[in-house]
């Protein structure tokens, strides 16, 4: 038998300490995420229900920001900056080699084996670094496809 | 002293003008705009309304209100040249096919090209063709025709309380679509419709079914009969630019109309309209005098019944179990009108003429079906009907008005006045009153343009206490003042579209509140030259009972007149919680909708979550909301719903299972 009821618990935690507030709709889709890594279709239901909104207003912020994921995410996230200063040291040739090291298509964003997500993000505030690479909140500066290519696999060879 | 402020070197006088758009359109001065509604909240999106304020700059008239000795411009070079930039850019990513498209001549954003001379577009057109959404009988929504002013997603939740439609995504992926990108018939929608009547473009359309229609009117094996509802004679005219003062002039010349195009039969919605008043009035005096179930709501709109069935399943037994005049015409015309006409069943098609969406979904409801066969084969709005009309080449203005055809043909002003907010109450008084031997036929009272309006009335010992409500956010707020006793009612008339049918979003698009006001007006002028104004003094209607019903009420009369009603669940998903491996297993549904979870609905999940407590023999889930909130936390065992639950109880339950 296997219980989601902890999840559960946690999503109302957190709808009370947010005092079931609706103006409060976005940290408490945050801290939902942290808990369930992703934002179900049930739980932002749930949500709505819980504070008596209608469920296509929350659907509307869930899309709205880059920062919520509709689907679930792998176990390591991979965030690389496409911020100006990275952009110009070349940021989408380490994209173009991550995608090809990990046999992502065009579209996808997480491997099929759920292990890895990767994610563009504008400007992570360390362009001396540039081009930087953020892999589970640990930083790699002045990345290259070969130090990446090894970085991954170092991970995978832990798995 | 009033205030002033200059409008294109004119000084102009303004009071409490909520805005400078209300003062400039007061001068005659056609602002364009999309997002705009006097109705709704101020959005300031389409940027059209950017009028130039010395010393400010340019702003958009619909959210800057007006100040004293501010000197606006209105039109200047640059004010005309972002207007058309904003046009092209919104022509650039929308679906061009104009000519064929229903909203062609009546959309705003041709209107506007027009307007403001648009003779090219500069930019590369970037609309993406995606599949509409057909998915519900009332609605079509194309989202290459969508120019994103949100009209419709704040009429939804802003009028309605629904909020079936919101935007998803941003920027230049942005899109308004039902929650979770789904379509339309897996949303809350209740189909009313008004998105449509307030969308600009073709973005959201009432879905038509006159091509069917026309289908089988060229079948010669097929017998086609119509009837139109009482609101439709109120604006069609508005299409032929007929305008008149009591619509029955109207109502002849679609009849000739009708018969022209082909129908064997052409009858009148109102004839059933005071049937229903008839049997509604009956049922209410029986309710009256048991006191039960009451106060009694009307039953005649198929949005606020779904919206019942929807959210407030509680009040499901308060609604009249009357059919809706569409309802008794259905069921007349396909069960008893083949032996009246002479008519073979399997050669009648029965069609019917509505101001309205809903009633597209109505006449599909299983509940007025009869051994799976449905009575009303095609529904279609006074918008089709005018297509069909100018399909046909009739010169409409032209024609000779004639006369419906009997016995479904003859009405009293009661059935004429169910097309506006107030009418039913009204038909319904006539009756009522007059069978307690008081004789008035008026009821200025109940009329009027309110949200809601309340009334009180003396019959006999009693004194009676209504509420006629339109807009479903004004009859949420009813519903939700009954529930806390903070209001007591003996009978609440409730229209889901703003003015009654006569707003409806079949009628041709209006946005000037007047034209509304004129088609209520048309109806009372109509029922002033009637002959009869009490729908039970309908002889044709006393002998259909005799012949074929006996009397209201009656067991025959329920078979034919009368519909039922059932609870549909708003929110279709579910939290799974625990699941077990065994095969014997009892299932238990715990509601965790805002109210119940508050009344402790999660520590009745923790305590069957537990696994040892039931030998892992149980599988639970969350429910969302099964709207019985006053009587949570609500829990089901094993499909057997059971009410006030606490950890105890519900363990107790499941150890019987």
């Amino acid at each position: 038998m296997t219980s989601n009821y902890d999840k559960f618990e946690s999503a109302c935690r957190i709808l009370e300490e947010h005092s079931f507030d609706k103006s409060k709709l976005i940290p408490i889709l945050q801290s939902v995420q942290e808990e369930y890594r992703y934002l179900p279709e049930e739980v932002m239901s749930f949500i709505s229900s819980s504070l008596d909104m209608s469920p296509a207003i929350v659907y509307g912020v869930a899309t709205f920001y880059a920062h919520f994921a509709l689907k679930p995410k792998g176990k390591n996230i991979i965030k690389i900056c496409d911020g100006t200063a990275c952009h110009v040291k070349k940021s989408t040739v380490i994209i173009d080699a991550i995608k090809k090291k990990l046999g992502l298509k065009e579209n996808e964003n997480t491997t099929k084996d759920m292990l890895f997500t990767i994610e563009t993000v504008a400007c992570l505030g360390a362009c001396g670094l540039a081009p930087v690479v953020v892999i589970n909140d640990n930083v790699y500066g002045q990345m290259t496809t070969e130090k990446i290519a090894a970085l991954i696999d170092e991970m995978t060879g832990a798995r | 002293m009033g205030k002033h402020l200059t409008i294109n070197g004119k000084k102009v006088e303004f009071t409490d003008e909520r805005n400078l758009l209300e003062v400039i359109r007061k001068e005659n001065i056609e602002l364009p705009t999309f997002c705009y509604h006097s109705e709704l909240n101020i959005h300031g999106a389409c940027r059209l309304c950017m009028v130039e304020v010395a010393g400010k700059g340019i702003m958009s008239a619909c959210s800057t209100p007006p100040e004293p000795d501010m000197d606006i411009k209105t039109n200047t070079e640059h004010l005309i040249e972002m207007r058309k930039i904003t046009i092209e850019l919104l022509l650039a990513s929308h679906d061009r096919e104009c000519t064929m498209c229903a909203k062609s001549e009546s959309c705003k954003l041709q209107s506007l090209a027009r307007r403001l001379g648009i003779e090219e577009v500069r930019f590369k057109n970037i609309s993406r063709k995606e599949p509409k959404d057909i998915s519900t009988y009332a609605l079509v929504r194309d989202n290459g025709k969508c120019v994103l002013c949100g009209d419709c997603i704040r009429f939804c939740d802003e009028i309605q309380s629904i909020g079936a439609l919101g935007f998803v995504g941003r920027g230049s992926q942005s899109k308004i679509c039902p929650a979770f990108e789904r379509d339309l018939e897996s949303s809350e929608c209740v189909y009313c419709g008004q998105c449509s009547r307030v969308c600009p473009t073709g973005a959201i359309l009432p879905k038509p079914e006159f091509r069917e229609v026309w289908k089988a009117l060229s079948d010669e094996k097929k017998k086609v009969i119509i009837a139109i509802a009482p609101a439709v004679r109120a604006a069609l005219g508005e299409v032929f630019g007929i305008t008149e003062e009591n619509g029955t002039e109207l109502a002849g010349k679609i009849v000739t109309a009708l018969r022209s195009m082909g129908f064997v039969k052409v009858f009148d919605i109102s004839f059933t309209a005071d049937m229903t008043i008839v049997e509604e009035a009956n049922e209410f005096l029986g309710r009256l005098e048991k006191d039960d179930d009451m106060p009694m709501f009307t039953s005649c709109c198929p949005a606020w019944v779904r919206f019942v069935e929807q959210y407030s399943p509680d009040f499901i037994k308060n609604l009249s179990t009357c059919r809706s005049p569409q309802g008794m015409y259905g069921s007349i015309a396909r069960r008893i009108m083949p032996e009246v006409l002479g008519i073979p069943k399997e050669e009648l098609v029965v069609v019917s003429v509505m101001p309205c969406t809903a009633k597209k979904y109505e006449a599909r409801r299983t509940e007025l079906a009869k051994d799976g066969v449905i009575d009303i084969d095609y529904v279609i709005t006074t918008q089709e009907l005018a297509l069909m009309i100018e399909e046909a080449g009739l010169r409409f203005a032209d024609l000779e008005a004639s006369a419906f055809d009997m016995p479904l043909g003859f009405k009293t002003g009661g059935g004429i006045i169910f097309g506006t907010s107030g009418g039913v109450t009204e038909a319904v008084l006539r009756n009522v009153m007059n069978t307690n031997g008081d004789e008035a036929e008026e009821f200025n009272f109940v009329r009027g343009e309110n949200g809601v309006r309340e009334a009180k009335l003396k019959v006999g010992s009693k004194e009676l206490k209504l509420a006629i409500v339109h807009g479903l956010k004004n009859a949420r707020k009813v519903l939700r003042d009954i529930r806390a006793d903070k209001k007591r009612y003996d009978f609440v008339e409730v229209m889901a579209c703003p003015g009654g049918c006569v707003g409806g979003a079949g009628q041709p698009v209006y946005s000037d509140l007047a034209v509304r006001k004129r088609r209520s007006k048309v109806l009372y002028e109509n029922d002033k030259i009637m002959e009869l104004h009490k729908p039970q003094d309908n002889p044709y209607v006393q002998k259909m009972y005799k012949d074929y019903l006996e009397k209201s009420g009656s067991k025959k009369a329920h078979e034919y007149l009368h519909t039922s009603y059932k609870y549909r669940k708003r929110f279709k998903e579910t939290l799974e919680i625990s699941k077990s491996s065994l095969d014997k297993i009892v299932n238990v549904e715990v509601c965790v909708g805002r109210n119940c979870l508050k009344k402790g609905s999660k520590e009745i999940l923790k305590r069957v979550a537990d696994g040892n407590k039931f030998k892992d023999a149980v599988n639970v889930q969350a429910l969302i909301c099964l709207e019985r909130c006053s009587k949570g936390p609500t829990v089901k065992i094993n499909g057997e719903t059971f009410e006030h639950c606490t950890p105890d109880s519900v363990e107790d339950t499941v150890k019987k299972n």
